[in-house]
This record gives structure tokens, C-alpha cells and sequence, in this order.
């Protein structure tokens, strides 16, 4: 009646469980609308106060698309953190946790799931977010040409690598840690350079910005819309780093896993 | 479905122990659970019945001993053996804005079960949930929800099953179904059970050999029949509380 369960590794498995998540979204009204409801309210915002600055700033006036830009692309990496962390949370909210793992599923078959739903609602959100700013400010995103795809995938990965560390710190301390998921990428935001460069920051906060993926995605972004230069240099670096932000993500949570083990909560955790 | 040969222990513990900080949960556990047996595990409140489970389902790791199912060692290679069990506890949810038929979808396809439709419509059937497949879990009572958790642990059909109090939350008559259920089931599949109860009537009806627990450790077992005899009791119930009491007196 079954089939063999002692594959390392089973997309049957990870699909079961972007089912799951799937269903949940099919169900829920305030869900799917969350998707859209902020990345376009800050696509609006910014939009409007864009086109205040491009007639009365000769910098914006040369690139007028760079803050709606930076509006869409910081919204791939909080979506893509808060999908990794939501999707978890769900398992957490319904006390579900003790059912999954007395199955055949594997923790990294669960973060590969959270990782794929993850992805779906962010091309969602910010596709949707992407489309408004064509509609409303003639600005398409698409005009970053092949290296949107880079700066895409680099912020959808460092929001899932920081996705799985809020994941991990709650299955350690429990759901009273759940505000980190909404406040933990605001915290990366002044250090990211997003709406600035990192020159702007103070000298002994630069290597910190450095070291964080973002900040070359959103300095790569304006040497392409001001400059229309692209710089591989930032882009080799981003990926570089979030090839060490994922697997740290990953071995926290599945770390933190092994402590849940150790002290029973993934049978009692929940709200 | 692969069967583990009868008569051979389905589940084998040895020595087991967990220890949190100063408590200790389980003491030098050590039992046997031939195949194709229902067992109960009987104990008070805190007496490590859930610690028990938990332990054989891999939730939790122990501080020390052996756990081997259907001859497989859960701590070094668990993942060979989850599949060919499962477990039900009204302690544990199932995702509350899912319908009942979208859970037991979600999880028959973890389990690899093949032809999920028609063995949902089956279990539903069995265990008279079919009129609520298209509800939200969230919007069963406490019954029908251990309904459907007892429908989720039987869709892969284990040749192993924990049962954390099965008929927790039913009526009478719902409870009498289920283990009705549950014992054709056990005749039908060859299946091995270990169910942790507190409702005697239950255990001594069912069951083939109870554990009794008390403060983690194992402090008498046998059959119901041997149990009744030995402390020269006529229910399974006045057993319990000669045991749970005279524990407590030597303390």
C-alpha cells in the first residue's frame, strides 16, 4: 500500500507539503490578500513620492525608476523571509509538528518546501506589486534586464536563509520569539543600502553592510538604473555570501531541530 | 505490507532512560512487544506514558538505552521504520483550516500510500467521518476530531500503531465503534499495538499485555486475566489504584 520510505531525499514528500500550504492560501481570504495588500501599498507610497523627488531632484530626475526599484526588490527579501517563517509558524499554530515528524518526512524536506512555497508567494506579492508600477508610474522593473534575475534569486535567498535562522530561534524558544519574523529584516534595512549608498553610512559600519548580500543587490541595482553599468563584482559577492547565509540558515534549523528532540517540544510546542 | 515475523518482538526497548535536568521521565525501561499484540501502557498522570510513546516515535531522543521497531534501531536509522508505523494522540492537531479530506490527503501522500482517494473514502467510511470530509478540521468537536486523527494514523496501514487514549473525547457508543474498529483492524492486518490509556474497561478489553507505569519506571506487567489474579481484584481499575497506592505507601 505504501511506497518505499526510506528514499534520502523525496519530492513526493516536499510536494505533500507545498500541497499542505497551497490548501491553507485556497482557504484563506486574509492570506492570499496579505500577499498583495503590502507590496503595492508601499508601491503607491513610493510611487508618488518619486515623482515628487524627480521634479525636484536633479540625482532621481536621471533615474526616476531607482526607488521604485528599491521598493520591489526590498520586497523579495522580507516576502521570501516571511514565507519561509509563516509557512513555519502555520505548522506551529496548529500544533502539527508531533504529526509531521512521526512521518516519513525529513527536516530538510520540510525547509524545501518552506523554501518553494516561499518562492511562489513572493513572485505572487511582488509580481503583482511589479505590474502596478507599469500600470501607474511607467516604471517597469523589467528594465534592470538579465541582472534583475540575479538580484532576485540573491535577495530570495538571503530572505530564506534568514527565514530558516527565525524559524530555528522559535522552535528553540518557542512562539513567544514569532515577532522576530516581522521586525528581524528591519533590522539588516539601514545597513542594506537600499534607498542610499553604503558610502553614506559611517566607515566603521561599512564592512558590516559588506557582509550582507543585500547590499551589493541594491548597489548593483543603481550602477544599473544611474550608471548603466553592470557590476559582476557585487553580484559574485552576493552570491558568495549567501552560499554561507543558507547553509548557516539551514544548520541552524536543523540544530535547533535536534534540540527540539532532545527536549520534547515538538509534541507540546504550540499556541 | 511488509510483516514483521509473528511472535518476534514488533517493538523492543532496553534500558531506557530520559532525564530532564533533575526529574527523571523514564527509569530503566526495558520491555518487549511481540508482533502482532495489543498492548496497554497504564499509569497516573506523569507517570511517563506520553514520554514512552514519544520516545518509540522518535520525538524525543533518550538520555540513554536501546529502541529497536520491527527489528530496526530508531536512533540510528528511524527513517527505515516511520513509514511502516504511526500514531494518534488528542494531544497533537491536525492543521484546523484544512478540510478533514485535505489533511488526510496531505498526509497519505507523506506516507507514499498509493490510491489515496479510495482508501480517504475507506477510512472515512470505517470510522463514519465521510460526512465531514469536506469540513474544516477546525470545526469538529473534540469526537469527531479523534475520529479523523485515528483515520490519519491508519492511512498507510501500520504494521505498528501508538494510540495516546483513542477514544479520548468520544460517547460511549463512538468508543465502543472504534475499538471495535480497532480490534478488526489488529485481526485483519496482523498489526502490533501499544496504546497508553487511561480508560480500563478499554484496556482490559482489548488488550493482550499492559505495562503499568508509575514515575517513569515499569512496576508490573502481564494480561489482564494474570493482572486480576495476582492482586485478586476483579477490575482492572482496582488493580491500578492497588498499584498506583501501594507505590505511594512505600514512598
Amino acid at each position: 500500500m505504501i511506497t518505499n520510505a526510506e528514499n534520502y531525499f523525496s519530492l513526493r514528500r516536499v510536494g505533500a507539503m507545498v500541497l499542505r500550504y497551497l490548501y491553507l492560501l485556497r482557504h484563506s481570504g486574509p492570506r492570499v490578500l496579505e500577499l498583495f495588500y503590502w507590496p503595492a501599498v508601499q508601491m503607491v507610497l513610493w510611487g508618488f513620492i518619486t515623482q515628487f523627488f524627480v521634479t525636484n531632484s536633479s540625482w532621481l530626475a536621471q533615474a526616476s525608476g531607482v526607488l521604485l526599484a528599491a521598493v520591489l526588490l526590498w520586497d523579495v527579501l522580507f516576502r521570501s523571509q516571511l514565507g519561509v517563517s509563516l509557512g513555519f509558524f502555520e505548522e506551529m499554530y496548529s500544533r502539527n509538528l508531533g504529526h509531521l515528524f512521526v512521518s516519513p518526512l525529513r527536516p530538510y524536506e520540510l525547509i524545501c518546501a518552506l523554501l518553494a512555497i516561499s518562492f511562489l508567494r513572493t513572485l505572487i506579492g511582488v509580481g503583482a506589486a511589479a505590474l502596478l508600477a507599469i500600470q501607474f508610474y511607467d516604471f517597469s522593473i523589467f528594465s534592470l534586464g538579465l541582472s534583475l534575475l540575479g538580484f532576485f534569486a540573491n535577495l530570495l535567498v538571503m530572505g530564506w536563509a534568514i527565514g530558516l535562522m527565525v524559524a530555528a530561534l522559535v522552535l528553540r524558544y518557542g512562539l513567544g520569539a514569532e515577532s522576530l519574523a516581522w521586525v528581524a529584516i528591519f533590522a539588516l534595512a539601514p545597513v542594506s543600502g537600499i534607498y542610499y549608498p553604503i558610502a553614506v553610512l559611517p566607515t566603521w559600519l561599512q564592512p558590516i553592510a559588506w557582509a550582507l548580500p543585500s547590499s551589493h543587490v541594491f548597489e548593483g541595482m543603481r550602477a544599473v538604473l544611474v550608471e548603466q553599468r553592470v557590476l559582476n563584482e557585487h553580484l559574485l559577492a552576493a552570491i558568495g555570501l549567501n552560499l554561507i547565509y543558507i547553509a548557516a540558515g539551514s544548520a541552524l534549523f536543523l540544530y535547533a531541530f535536534k534540540v527540539a528532540r532532545r527536549h520534547g517540544t515538538l509534541l507540546h510546542i504550540g499556541e | 505490507m511488509r510483516q514483521h515475523a509473528v511472535g518476534m518482538p514488533a517493538i523492543e526497548v532496553h534500558n531506557l532512560n530520559k532525564q530532564y535536568d533533575s526529574i527523571a521521565a523514564v527509569s530503566d525501561l526495558s520491555f518487549a512487544v511481540p508482533s502482532g499484540s495489543v498492548c496497554g501502557l497504564l499509569g497516573g498522570n506523569g507517570a511517563g506514558k506520553t514520554t514512552t510513546l514519544s520516545l518509540l516515535l522518535g520525538l524525543l531522543t533518550p538520555s540513554s538505552g536501546d529502541i529497536r521497531i520491527l527489528g530496526e534501531d530508531m536512533l540510528a536509522h528511524r527513517y527505515r521504520v516511520l513509514g511502516r508505523m504511526n500514531f494518534s494522540s488528542p494531544y497533537v492537531d491536525l492543521p484546523q483550516r484544512l478540510t478533514v479530506a485535505e489533511n488526510l490527503s496531505v498526509y497519505a501522500h507523506l506516507y507514499g500510500v498509493h490510491g489515496v482517494r479510495a482508501r480517504i473514502a475507506e477510512l472515512a467510511e470505517a470510522l463514519h467521518i465521510t460526512a465531514y470530509l469536506r469540513r474544516a478540521y477546525g470545526t469538529l468537536s473534540a469526537g469527531q476530531r479523534t475520529r479523523v486523527a485515528l483515520a490519519k494514523a491508519l492511512l498507510n496501514a501500520p504494521e505498528v500503531l501508538l494510540l495516546d487514549e483513542p477514544t479520548a473525547s468520544l460517547d460511549p457508543d463512538s468508543a465502543d465503534r472504534i475499538r471495535s474498529y480497532l480490534m478488526e483492524y489488529q485481526r485483519e492486518s496482523g498489526a502490533t499495538i501499544l496504546l497508553a490509556s487511561h480508560n480500563m474497561p478499554e484496556v482490559e478489553r482489548i488488550c493482550d499485555d499492559v505495562l503499568m507505569l508509575r514515575q517513569g519506571r515499569l512496576v508490573d506487567r502481564g494480561t489482564p486475566a494474570a493482572l486480576l489474579e495476582r492482586y485478586g481484584r476483579a477490575t482492572l481499575e482496582a488493580v491500578f489504584l492497588d498499584i498506583a497506592r501501594y507505590s505511594e505507601g512505600v514512598e
